[in-house]
């Protein structure tokens, strides 16, 4: 088979997966990076989700006249697997706006420039 | 009856609790639930770890389903000893942390801040007991998302962006991971570990195989810190509340290091993949540059939460280093030290916790004169710090033992030389605070202080002392630790 079109789902899976992962590493901005990390998830339900589907399978219903049933496994672990996801992006988020009170921003880089800067260093451990 | 339902136990009992501290809402009776639920996890792991070693490994059915279609849970030699560590240094942890809690965690907080911490137990229990890939990712999970939360209770700001750095590195490992199981998945057809062990030799040389095993290892490496991938760590313990510091510096690494052991040698345990693939020379490398690089740093800290965070990175070496000798005696160092670990720096850091308590930092130039203020808080400090050295007559010192022993026999004497050298730079960093608490005067202008109050002193000294007895008689934890890496080379199988 055709190393491309034979394959496409799984061209799919690493285009986005790498998109995402690139998105994380490189945006400076906390909800991108977010969004980043959603879109490197998504690639991996998707592939899991394309693996358990068999060619000319049916859904794993049992019905009369049908042989052949796609593979439901992989199906319930991803439904897993995007809860886990979900909650990971509110935390997330939630971690987000508290950053967003407590610094005024949610510029990674302006976030460290604040750090870095002696006046507005806070003491270790206030109270 | 209950005898054979206690390995459910382990991870129901948390996980139920959890939402109860949320509908208690009142401190004082949050901690004292979570106090209960520990101490009988702990009771439990060490009933299960006694089972073990009497009558070999239990496997328990999730509802009666047969292995590879339902969940089993497995306890083995190994999983046992990592679950009296966890529960262990939980429960002793928790004993002491109501005042550090109090004071470092606002106070319509705190009883979340015992929901995530009976969570975060519920998770580290799971990922030891579960004999299922899929399932290990699922309580994998639910420790992250709790730990982070926990991170994030810290009342300087800098723990949000720590917590969040976590967030995304952690998150990233995890999602490596099941990419791995999922590559697994594809050419196995099952997700439960023994199952999975016998299958893999058999398609071994697929690249399906082997990219499962570059994810795998790339994910769990991130969660445990290993030297390259470390960067969420010292931030993380160092803003973190101390009690938090305390309790994920002893477990959450540790058990991370339990999963790398789960999956190089029981899953992949019938093809060598530490000698075959070159993993054994990938991690023995990271390990030294570990004990070398965070060392080094640790040195120049001038926060001393920050400093035995480094450490941390540098100790984590020291146990990858023993696992990737590949001996019986190297594993075995690396379990070994596992354990050792776990006490010292739990001790260190619930030190930690009491000094922030009565001065409210913990910089090198707050300690100045402290041994003489605080002579029981420092002098636990101090002794762990003597351990993390490795003193003769610490724990810490029969974990370089074995380890130098270990190199020895594998003749690769330059390694047993780094790891005494390495130890030399351990030397220079606990000296600084030594130095700073006992030969540096007092402040003048200081606020007169009282030694730590009683419930924090007394869990921080059983801590302390233990990592002296269990210096002075290693009998009982090596010839588990010995056990169990011989059952993870020979069989492999769980």
């Amino acid at each position: 088979m055709d190393a491309f079109s034979g394959l496409f789902n799984y061209w799919i899976v690493v285009v986005l997966m790498m998109m995402g992962f690139y998105i994380v590493i490189s945006q400076q901005n906390l909800i991108k990076k977010i969004v980043g990390l959603n879109v490197f998830q998504v690639s991996v339900f998707v592939f899991y989700i394309s693996m358990g589907k068999i060619k000319g399978g049916s859904a794993p219903i049992l019905a009369d006249g049908i042989e052949i049933y796609s593979n439901p496994l992989p199906h319930v672990l991803i439904l897993t697997a995007i809860v886990v996801g979900v909650a990971t992006t509110a935390l997330g988020l939630a971690l987000t706006v508290r950053i967003k009170n407590a610094y005024g921003t949610i510029e990674e880089d302006e976030i460290e420039a604040m750090e870095n800067t002696p006046s507005n260093k806070t003491p270790e451990a206030t109270s | 009856m209950i005898d054979g339902q206690l390995p459910i136990l382990q991870v129901v009992l948390p996980l139920m609790m959890a939402p109860v501290t949320l509908i208690l809402r009142n401190p004082r009776a949050a901690w004292m639930l979570t106090l209960v639920v520990t101490w009988a996890t702990f009771t439990i792991s060490l009933s299960l770890l006694m089972q073990v070693l009497d009558s070999g490994t239990i496997i328990y059915k999730i509802g009666g389903w047969a292995a590879p279609w339902g969940i089993e849970y497995v306890l083995d030699k190994v999983g046992a000893f990592v679950m009296v560590i966890v529960s262990g240094i939980g429960s002793i942890v928790l004993t002491y942390s109501r005042r550090s809690v109090e004071m470092e965690v606002p106070e319509d907080r705190i009883y979340l801040f015992y929901t995530m911490f009976l969570l975060c137990l519920t998770g580290l229990m799971g990922i030891v007991i579960t004999g299922d890939v899929f399932n290990l990712f699922v309580f994998l999970e639910i420790s992250s998302l709790s730990s982070y939360v926990l991170i994030s209770l810290g009342k300087d700001r800098r723990a949000l962006t720590a917590a969040f750095r976590y967030l995304i590195m952690g998150t990233i490992g995890a999602t490596f991971y099941i990419i791995g199981v999922g590559l697994m998945y594809m050419m196995t057809g099952t997700l439960n570990m023994a199952d999975l062990s016998a299958l893999i030799p058999a398609v071994a040389d697929t690249r399906t195989i082997q990219a499962a095993l570059a994810f795998l290892t790339v994910g769990i490496c991130l969660k445990l810190a290993l030297f390259p991938l470390h960067l969420w760590l010292p931030n993380a313990y160092t803003y973190a509340p101390s009690v938090v510091t305390a309790f994920l510096a002893s477990t959450a690494t540790k058990v991370a290091v339990y999963v790398l052991i789960r999956i190089v040698f029981t899953v992949f345990g019938g093809v060598g993949v530490m000698e075959g693939l070159g993993v054994q020379h990938i991690l023995m490398a990271l390990a030294l540059t570990a004990m070398f690089a965070a060392s080094t740093i640790a040195i120049y800290q001038n926060n001393v939460k920050r400093l035995f965070a480094y450490s941390s990175v540098a100790q984590i070496g020291y146990i990858i280093l023993g696992l990737s000798f590949v001996s019986e005696s190297g594993v075995a160092a690396g379990i070994i030290h596992l354990f050792n670990h776990a006490i010292m720096k739990c001790a260190i850091f619930m030190g930690l916790g009491c000094v922030v308590l009565r001065i409210g930092g913990v910089t090198i130039k707050d300690m100045h004169g402290l041994g003489h203020r605080m002579p029981w808080t420092m002098g636990a400090i101090v002794l762990g710090g003597l351990s993390l050295i490795g003193i003769p007559m610490t724990v810490g010192f029969v974990s370089k033992w074995y380890l130098v022993r270990a190199a020895l026999e594998k003749d690769m004497w330059f390694i047993a030389v780094l790891i005494v050298l390495s130890s030399l730079l351990a030397v220079i960093y606990v000296w600084r605070i030594v130095e700073a608490a006992y030969l540096k005067p007092v402040p003048e202008n200081a606020a007169p202080v009282h030694e730590a109050p009683i419930s924090m002193l007394l869990p921080l000294w059983v801590m302390a002392l233990a990592s002296i007895y269990f210096g002075l008689d290693a009998t009982n934890t090596l010839s588990i630790a010995l056990d169990a890496a011989n059952a993870l080379l020979h069989g492999g199988v769980l």
